[in-house]
Parts: structure tokens; sequence; C-alpha cells
């Protein structure tokens, strides 16, 4: 299966290069029973579970690509060329990096996970492909009660929360990419803060395909209980393939009363990566669930992070940049659904399209007859960077009552010819200028990102700007 | 010294001759300022020097100390030492002057080394001082929202900062009031010198009183016309430009 030499590609993109693994468990390509019993017994699941895959599978098959109102790209995904579980064991992921085996480690080392844990992270997730090599948390942020471990380990060792909130946020069949991910998910993690804990630094997980026409398909549940505080960060990289990879993942968080999660996405797939993910969050009675997204690279992605406002006051917030590179998609967007009285929304999206890169964003505001006193606050902006570049809105707002205030604002600008030139005529070259002139596009949502991803958003969007002038 | 020539310039844009033979020779040391009436061609010539993008040069040549700079992007000639102060600056939404300027200097050290930042905001400082401007100017975005006089501020600030060999002023001086024009003209005489040339161009012989100039040039339809030291623009100013006016201009109009 692997070659005994090392095979190393690379090119100025960070992810993109592949060190070769073994793989022991290998649930072949396609999905059907069979691979579900597979992956089942590789991971030594309860029967709930089991059934919980075989029923999302039926749902899977029998609901049709969205393409009637989604990219046709889709239709480009061959599910039965797909691998849908690879790992190099069922065993549970390590606790230092040390004993995470050297052909996974040299990986998440090249990507700088160890460091950034060292510096300024209370706890680490890594998974590679479709298991977590490695997951980690700081001593004194497990004494506080709060837990951080692979959602595999966790509906086995705590079903209690577990089962509690998985699924409720976002039902198996809220659409085919979700049920997909519940017949056939691996990896992702789980996080329980205790009431009023506050978690001071925040928790990261990476995530990493290695594996050609593979699909990696996480799951993640955080749960923040009363007057909790927790900052989750993702990062996620793959290899440019020439073949589709997809990536699928459900995240679920559930803020109970008074408690707050700020969720924070850096993504730089490669080009050839589907990353259709669902994201929601449930906000309580004075809580708060903001997601912070940015999206870079991929071939498409589908993403449109929600929050439905359950409890009174309760506030979501979704902050995304995106940024279309040549030949990608980047379809985005949010969904706030007001359910109590006196609840806030905010919406702020920043895009930016390059060469024949499209960026589309899609909103959903809800704020029903019987409410009063919510608002929502909606901002997109879109920036294209050259005449080839495209950039579509579609808001769909729905404000009834009349308690309740909405305001939308939307532009488009370009970078013009003049700005470049001004920009040049002071020594930049003309990558450099561009690069600064996006970068400034987006300077007010990325000063709401910590400094580390702030930096490596920078360096980021410098790399695309490189690739996409001259 | 450092001579930039121009030699004998012509400069299209679309199949429209704007510039019809152009010569000059600025040596540091020097400045020379530029004078005629609109649409003579004064903006052109100088975003030609930067080499805009959207002009022609037809013939003749831009010399950078006896070597052609044609051939050379805008940006290369910048970091060679060209300054455009523009007469109508751009806006970079949410680029901070000082981002901006920081970026600027990076761009002119050698790869491999970062500029010291400490040092470059102790330089930053001065240069505001001089220029009169209140310190939080530099967390502002880059021209955005800025007055007439704050965008030529900040013109010079640049300049200051950048410390070209050829500085080229494009009309610097309008939509600046009395006070303002002297702190900006103090601002360029203070980067006078041995080391530098400045073309300073302007409608308004108000702005050499302030800014004196070693040569003076009346530019009308595409070409110099006349030359001569300070005293040619008390006559420009006294006399209008209609007696340095050419013939064959003249026969085209009537
Ligand atoms: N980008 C351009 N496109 C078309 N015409 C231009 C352009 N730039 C300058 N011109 C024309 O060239 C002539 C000279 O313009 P300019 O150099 O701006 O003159 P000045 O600065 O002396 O007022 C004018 O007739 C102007 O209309
Ligand atoms: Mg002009």
């Amino acid at each position: 299966m692997s070659n005994t030499q090392t095979q190393l590609d690379i090119d100025r993109e960070k992810g993109n290069f592949r060190y070769d693994v073994d793989y022991e468990f290998d649930a072949g390509t396609g999905l059907n029973e069979k691979t579900i019993d597979y992956i089942c017994d590789v991971k030594g699941e309860p029967d709930w579970i089991r059934q919980f895959r075989k029923d999302a599978l039926k749902k899977f098959l029998e609901k049709p690509m969205p393409t009637h109102w989604a990219s046709h790209d889709l239709e480009n995904i061959i599910f039965d060329k797909i691998r849908y579980y690879l790992s190099q064991g069922g065993q549970k992921p390590k606790k230092t990096w040390d004993e995470v085996p050297e052909d996974v480690k040299r990986t998440f080392e090249r990507l700088g996970i160890p460091e950034q844990e060292r510096k300024f992270l209370a706890g680490v997730e890594a998974q590679f492909d479709s298991e977590a090599a490695y997951s980690n948390i700081k001593e004194a942020v497990g004494k506080q009660g709060v837990i951080f471990m692979g959602s595999t380990d966790a509906l086995k060792e705590r079903p209690e929360i577990f089962r509690k909130w998985f699924g409720k946020v976002i039902p198996t069949g809220d659409n085919k990419f979700s049920a997909l991910n519940s017949a056939a998910f691996s990896g992702g993690s789980f996080i329980y803060v205790p009431p009023g804990v506050k978690v001071s630094h925040p928790l990261q997980a990476y995530f990493r395909i290695n594996a050609e026409n593979f699909g990696q398909f996480e799951r993640t549940l955080i749960i923040a209980d009363e007057g909790a505080e927790v900052t989750y960060m993702e990062g996620c990289t793959a290899p440019k393939f020439d073949t589709a990879t997809l990536h699928s993942a459900v995240v679920e968080l559930v803020a109970l009363k008074g408690a707050k999660i700020q969720y924070i996405t850096v993504q730089n797939w490669s080009n050839n990566v589907f990353n259709l993910v669902t994201k929601r969050g449930l906000a309580m009675e004075d809580a708060e669930v903001k997601w912070i997204d940015c999206n870079i690279g991929s071939r498409l992605t589908m993403k449109y992070p929600g929050v439905v406002m359950k409890g009174r006051r309760a506030r979501g917030e979704v902050i995304s940049i995106a940024l279309a590179g040549d030949g990608q998609h980047q379809d985005t967007g949010a969904k706030m659904v007001h359910a109590a009285d006196e609840t806030t929304s905010n919406i702020v999206s920043k895009s930016i399209s390059v060469g024949t890169g499209r960026a589309t964003y899609r909103g959903l505001v809800n704020i029903p007859r019987h409410l009063k006193g919510c608002k929502n606050n909606t901002e997109c902006d879109a920036l294209l960077i050259n005449t080839s570049s495209r950039t579509d809105t579609y808001p769909a707002i729905t404000v009834r009552g009349t308690g309740n205030a909405c305001q939308h604002e939307a532009s488009v600008s370009q970078v013009s010819s003049e700005q470049i030139f001004y920009m040049q005529q002071r020594g930049l070259t003309e990558a450099q200028a561009m690069s600064l002139s996006v970068n400034g596009f987006v300077n007010d949502l990325v000063r709401q990102f910590p400094m580390e991803y702030s930096v490596e958003l920078k360096r980021l969007i410098d790399l695309e700007m490189e690739g996409s002038v001259g | 010294m450092k001579h930039l020539k121009i030699d004998n310039l012509h400069v299209s844009i679309g199949d429209r001759e704007i510039l019809r033979g152009l010569s000059l020779d600025l040596p540091t040391g020097q400045v020379h300022a530029i004078m005629g009436p609109n649409g003579s061609g004064k903006s052109t010539l100088a975003k030609v020097i930067a080499g805009h993008p959207d002009y022609t040069v037809t013939s003749g040549d831009i010399l950078f100390d006896g070597e052609s700079i044609l051939v050379m992007e805008p940006d290369a000639r910048a970091r060679q030492g060209i300054f455009l102060a523009f007469q109508y600056p751009s806006e970079i939404p949410g680029v901070t002057i000082a981002n901006f300027l920081r970026a600027a200097l990076q761009a002119r050290l050698p790869e491999g080394e970062e500029l010291e930042a400490t040092e470059y905001y102790a330089k930053l400082y001065e240069k505001m001082d001089l220029l009169e401007m209140p310190r939080n100017f530099t967390s502002r975005a880059v021209n955005e929202g800025f007055s007439g006089g704050e965008k030529k501020r900040c013109e010079i600030l640049q300049m200051a900062m950048l410390q070209p060999t050829f500085a080229l002023l494009d009309e610097t001086d309008s939509g600046l009031d009395i006070d303002a024009l002297k702190i900006v003209s103090h601002g360029v005489n203070s980067l006078r010198g041995p080391e530098t040339g400045m073309l300073v161009i302007t409608h308004y012989q108000r702005l050499l009183n302030y800014i004196v100039p070693d040569f003076v040039h009346v530019m009308i339809n595409g070409r110099i016309v006349e030359s001569g030291t300070k005293e040619l623009a008390l006559k420009l100013e006294a006399e209008g430009y209609d007696w340095a006016t050419e013939p064959e201009a003249e026969a085209v109009g009537a």
C-alpha cells in the first residue's frame, strides 16, 4: 500500500505536501450498509450509533442533490469512488506528540501544530484522515472539569451528555450532506464546559486530509453549560490531488443560559476539495454564539453557519471572510433564526473574488410575527479583483411584526487600476499592492481574530494574491 | 550628482498625442518648476515618468542617470528613487497610513531583511511633526475620507518617508489654504538638498513664493516653450500664458 521511500510534494502552499502513511483500516470505496458495519466494528460502537448511521444512510440516498439552487458542480462528486474510512488503528488518540506515529507526526510538525499548542492553546486535537492522532488538554483546564476529547470516544465514555445533544441542533435529515455525515462520521471534537467555567485560552482542532479520493466526515459537538465560556478554533489543510476530495462536517454548538461560545475557522483547503459543511448553534437565554468563519481555498465550499436563538436576549453572530480564487466557488452565508423575544443577530460577510473565482452570499434571517424587540443587522460586501471575477448575493430576510428591526447593507467594489498604480508608485509590486488592498478590505474583520490567526490569514491572502497577478 | 533626463518625448493616449517632443534635464540638487495652462500635459508628463500603464511612449526616452527606464515597471521605478506626489491621490480603504508606508519601506529592503519597527515609528513621528500632523493620523486609512488638504499633506509625508532621488510634485498646492500651503512648503523645502531633484508642477505661481525654483519651464500643448529662472514665473503671473502660446497651436485653434 505504501512506498517504502518517502514521497514529498511541495509547492508554495503550506498544506500542499504529503507523506505516505500506512493505513491499517480502510473501508474501501463507496458507502453502503457494509461500509457502515465496517466503520462501527473498527470503532467498536454501540448499537444505537449503528442504527443512527443506517437511518442516516437512507436519508442521504433519498435526498436529491440541491442543484435546484446550488452549484451544478456538486454533480461531479462521485460518491462511489470516495473512501469513507481510513485510519492507522482503532486505538485512542495519543496524549503526547512522542507517542504519535512518526509518519503522521511529521505532518503536524510541519504545519506547526505542536508549536502553536505550546504557545497559546489550552488544548489540541489533531485529526489525520478519519481519526484523531493526538488529543490533549492542558492539565489546569482539565482540572476545571472541562472535557475535550474526540467525539468517537465521547459517545462511548460520556454517553449521558453526548447523547442528550447529539443530532439535536442539526437533525440528520437537515440536508443531504448532514445525512451523509451522520452515516459516515468519524473524528471531530467533543467539548463540555461545566457551569461558570471560562476557558481562558482557545481549544483547537486541526483537520488534515492526507489520502487521495478521501472523504472526511468529522462531527463536532460543543456544549457550554450555564454561564460557561469557550473559544474553539479549527484549521484545515489537504495536499492538492487531481481527483476530488470531500470534506463534509457537521458541527453542533449548544450555549446554555448565559454561556458564550466562539467558533473560529480558518480553512485552507486545496482546490480539489468539495467542502460541504453544516454548522449550527443553539443559544438559550442570555447566551451568545459567535461564528468567525474564514474560507480560503477548496473547489466548492457550501457553508452557512447558523444560530437558533431560543432563549430571551440570546445573541447570534456570523463574521465571515471568503476568498474565491481562480476556478473556485465560495458559496457561504449565514442563518439566523430568532425564536424568542429581544434576540439580536449580526451578520458581517466579506468576500473577495479573484480571476474566475465566484463568491456567493446566501443569508437567511427569520423573525416571526409573534416576537417582540428582535434585531438583525446584515452587512455583505464583495470585492472583485479581475473583470472575470463574480459575486452574487441572495439575502432572504423575513422580519414580521412591528416591534422588530432589521438593517441590511450590501456593496460590491473593485480594486481600481488607479489604486494599484498608486501603490506601485510607492514601490510595491502589483501582487503586494493587491494583497494590501485585499487585506485592507477585510481588515476590520481580521481584527476580531486572535493575533496568531490574523497573521496566518494575512499570509494566506498574500499567497493567494501572488498567484493572481502577472 | 544624478540626472533625470527626458529626451524628445512623444506620448499618446489612444491615438491622441499629448506630449509632443518634450525635453528636460533635471539634476539632483535642483528644483525645476513646470507651469502651464490646464490640459497642457503636465500631469501626463509626471505619470509617464512614473510608468502609468495608460500612456504610450511613441518615441523619445526617459533616462535615469543615463539608463532608460521605459521598460521598467512602475514599482521598480519607485524603488529606484522616483516619487510622484499625485494631483489626485487614490484612496486605499482599510489600509492605514502606518501600514502602507511600512509596506512601501519594506519593499525597498533586500530579501529576508525586516524593517526595524522602533526606528520606523520614530522616523514617522518626526516627519509628521514636521508637517504638523496629529499622531492619530497614522491609524487612518490612506486618503479615505481625507479633505483635499489632508491628501496633499499625506503625499508629502510619504515623500519625506521614502526619500526619493527625484520627486515629482503635481499641483501639490491645489486645495490648500495659505496656512496649509506654508506647512507643506516647509516640508518640501526641508527635503531639498544635493541628493534630491524636484519637479514642481503648478498652475499658479503662488506656490513658487514658498518653494523657490532654480528653473522654470513653461509648458503649452505638450511641449516646453520657454525656460528661464524664477522671474519667468512672475512674468507668467502678470501676463498669463497667451504670449507663450505656440504659433501652430494658435493656427489650429483659429
Ligand atoms: N487617461 C486619459 N484619457 C484621455 N485623455 C487624457 C487622459 N489623461 C490626460 N488626457 C488628456 O490629455 C491632456 C493633458 O492632460 P493633463 O496631462 O492632465 O494636463 P494638465 O495636468 O496639464 O492639466 C488633456 O486634454 C486631457 O484631457
Ligand atoms: Mg494636472
